[in-house]
């Protein structure tokens, strides 16, 4: 999502994308005219005038689980953001939670009173 | 490709308040400052945009069309720079 107006995201699409992805990027790209969107998220600069870089993860039940918001220069880590949603997906599915650094196919932890004081023995990443 | 015919401007809803929301004081002006209201941990703050999307042309895009599945809203400052 930009503040470009849809004609332009198809000419990206046509001119550069579909030339980067096979068959193009397959995501809706949404026009945010006038940043009205991006003040709602809290990533719009008025300055500018555009969006800046920012990211949310929604689960099912259309809660943020998370955001991230870098400014312009530097671009997002595809990676990291699977990582995340596999993480949110894997606690959703098995009440675990996942300490720092995790990957899918790690043991997560279960967390509770017998866990206090006792990470460093079950998580040796 | 599907039909590309559209007009030059077409409205959209935008940002689209909750249901749910109070009216405040009587003296409320009509046209409110957007607030940011994304917090994690809350309802994503719903809207309607028009889209292009690949295969299917211009068509318009509400994000609560999408509840139950998980996604990833991706702001980037212009078309033809990185993301």
């Amino acid at each position: 999502m930009s503040t470009d107006s849809r004609f332009v995201h198809m000419m990206w699409q046509e001119q550069e994308l579909s030339k980067m992805v096979d068959g193009g990027v397959p995501f809706p790209m949404l026009s945010d005219a006038g940043g009205r969107v991006g003040a709602v998220y809290g990533i719009y600069d008025e300055a500018a005038g555009v969006n800046i870089r920012g990211r949310f993860i929604i689960d099912p039940d259309f809660k943020i689980k998370a955001m991230e918001v870098l400014t312009a220069d530097v671009g997002r880590n595809p990676d990291e953001l699977m990582r995340q949603i596999k993480a949110f997906q894997h606690v959703r599915a098995t009440g675990e939670v996942t300490p720092s650094g995790w990957q899918p196919g790690q043991p997560a932890l279960k967390p509770g009173p017998s866990l206090v004081g006792k990470v460093w023995q079950v998580w040796k990443p | 490709m599907a039909e590309l015919k559209d007009s030059c401007v077409k409205p959209v809803r935008g940002p689209i308040a909750p249901a749910a929301s109070p009216p405040s004081a009587s003296t409320t002006p009509v046209q409110e400052v957007q607030k940011v209201t994304a917090r994690v941990g809350q309802d994503a703050p719903d809207f309607e945009l028009s889209a292009f999307i690949a295969g299917k042309g211009f068509q318009p895009v509400k994000l609560s069309d999408y509840k139950g599945k998980w996604i990833v809203l991706c702001f980037y400052p212009g078309d033809f720079t990185f993301v």
